[in-house]
């Protein structure tokens, strides 16, 4: 049990990361400041969790 | 040009959305490592660490402090565990109480500040909690963490779609996996809010405790509150309990029985896998009512809260309400009070087996002096005397 939860923790904080990736690209091509300002908003959980912060 | 301005746009609200995440992971990081000073009563003649029972908690952040306030002369063994719920600031804050201040004569008390010590270090997601208040005392003002009801996710993680307990194999709510109060008795092997059961689980056993009492407090829309959850050998005990208090005009307290087939509290299984009687102690929070207005250091502390009060004109409520609120200083009282008349009781029942505890306040003379007033300056105090919770 113990050993699997370890593996999904590594798996979910893969998931995170590649999401977080994915935001900052999607950031860096984005024209519209709309869509530049929600992805900063949407990327700060993914940021978060990605340094343990709560 | 129109690409440099996109630039310095991305750019601006790059450092923006930065500065937001740096204060909101700076208050994250406060919160976790907030100190808060616990000053040692001239009643605590040791301190041990829950590790010391099981080494499996040893290194996790739910190893926590064991106080030990052993008495002049011999008698039973009392166990108070705070903070088994740490949303619940007042099963914390009145054994604190007993650490810096109580003195036991006869018998001995064993004391916990942060049971899920995890849960102290994280509110609930997404709920916009304060992540602390502040107690004034005569000296200044004291603060300590508000926590959870459950582990933080930081420390165990992921939850299962559907938590089965062990060793009942009772269906329970997911989340409910990182809720100390649902993993009773614990294994050795399992997840940190399961071992840190285990753990306590051995301190009750290898110190042979006569009786452990567990401090919570209940939203108001909660049928279990202003009681006393007794343990079948706890029955007696705790319905003298609830009728002295409440004839003696102090405040109302009733008294329920635990049920044989709820698995995973404490009420339950600490009677169920020890010798110890278990009760389990329920003051009002209307904190952590669904209905209440703002979630605010000020109601957690005042417990007034006009929506509620609107609840209970309409009947919703299983505790009545008024503009007075539920201050903090009442439901600490009231725990304090429950747990110096448990011992009362008790040893009224059995005289070679005393327990006799001084330098307590009861629930007037905490609502008329205020908690501040019983917490010490660890400034002040003897650098030796002074342990960070």
């Amino acid at each position: 049990m113990n050993i699997l939860m370890s593996i999904i923790t590594v798996i979910y904080y893969l998931l995170v990361a590649y999401t977080a990736v994915i935001l900052i690209y999607n950031l860096i091509k984005t024209k519209t400041w709309e869509k530049e300002a929600l992805y900063i908003i949407v990327l700060l959980p993914f940021l978060l969790r990605l340094f343990r912060l709560k | 040009m129109a690409d440099n301005n996109v630039y310095i746009r991305k750019i601006i609200l790059s450092v923006l959305g930065f500065l937001l995440l740096i204060f909101s992971g700076i208050s994250f990081y406060k919160h976790r490592h907030l100190e808060e000073h616990v000053v040692l009563g001239e009643g605590v003649t040791e301190v041990k660490k829950l590790s010391d029972y099981f080494d499996g908690v040893k290194g996790t952040i739910n190893d926590c402090n064991i106080y030990i306030l052993e008495g002049k002369e011999p008698g039973a063994t009392l166990f108070v565990m705070g903070a088994s719920h740490p949303e619940e600031p007042a099963g914390r804050l009145a054994p604190w109480i007993f650490v810096e201040n109580g003195v036991m004569e006869k018998g001995r008390l064993i004391v916990v500040l942060s049971a899920n010590r995890s849960g102290t270090t994280v509110t609930r997601l997404g709920g916009g909690y304060p992540p602390d208040y502040t107690i004034p005392t005569g000296w200044g003002e004291q603060k300590f963490r508000m926590g959870d009801r459950w582990a933080n996710p930081l420390d165990q993680w992921p939850d299962p779609e559907v938590y089965i307990h062990y060793p009942s194999r009772q269906n329970l709510a997911y989340v409910d996996i990182r809720n100390l109060n649902r993993a009773w008795p614990g294994r050795p092997n399992g997840t940190l809010t399961e071992k840190t059961c285990y753990a306590f689980m051995e301190l009750i056993r290898k110190e042979k405790v006569d009786i452990f009492i567990d401090l919570h407090e209940a939203e108001l829309q909660y049928p279990v509150i202003s009681t006393i959850v007794a343990h079948e050998k706890g029955h007696e005990l705790a319905a003298v309990v609830s009728m002295v208090l409440t004839d003696m005009g102090e405040f109302n307290m009733g008294m329920e029985y635990s049920p044989k087939s709820l698995h995973g509290l404490s009420h339950r299984e600490v009677g169920d896998f020890s010798d110890a009687i278990s009760l389990l102690f329920e003051a009002p929070e209307p904190f952590l009512d669904a209905t209440r207005g703002k979630t605010t250091r000020e109601q957690l502390l005042t417990g007034k809260d006009e929506f509620i009060v609107k609840a209970g004109e309409h009947g919703l409520l299983f505790e009545k309400i008024d503009e007075n609120g539920w201050p903090i200083d009442v439901r600490v009282g009231r725990h304090t009070s429950a747990v110096l008349m448990t011992m009362e009781i008790w040893t009224e029942e059995h005289p070679d087996m005393s327990l006799v505890c001084i330098n307590v306040p009861g629930y007037a003379e905490v609502i008329e002096n205020g908690i501040g007033y019983y917490l010490k300056d660890p400034f002040r105090a003897n650098p030796e005397r002074v342990i960070i919770e």
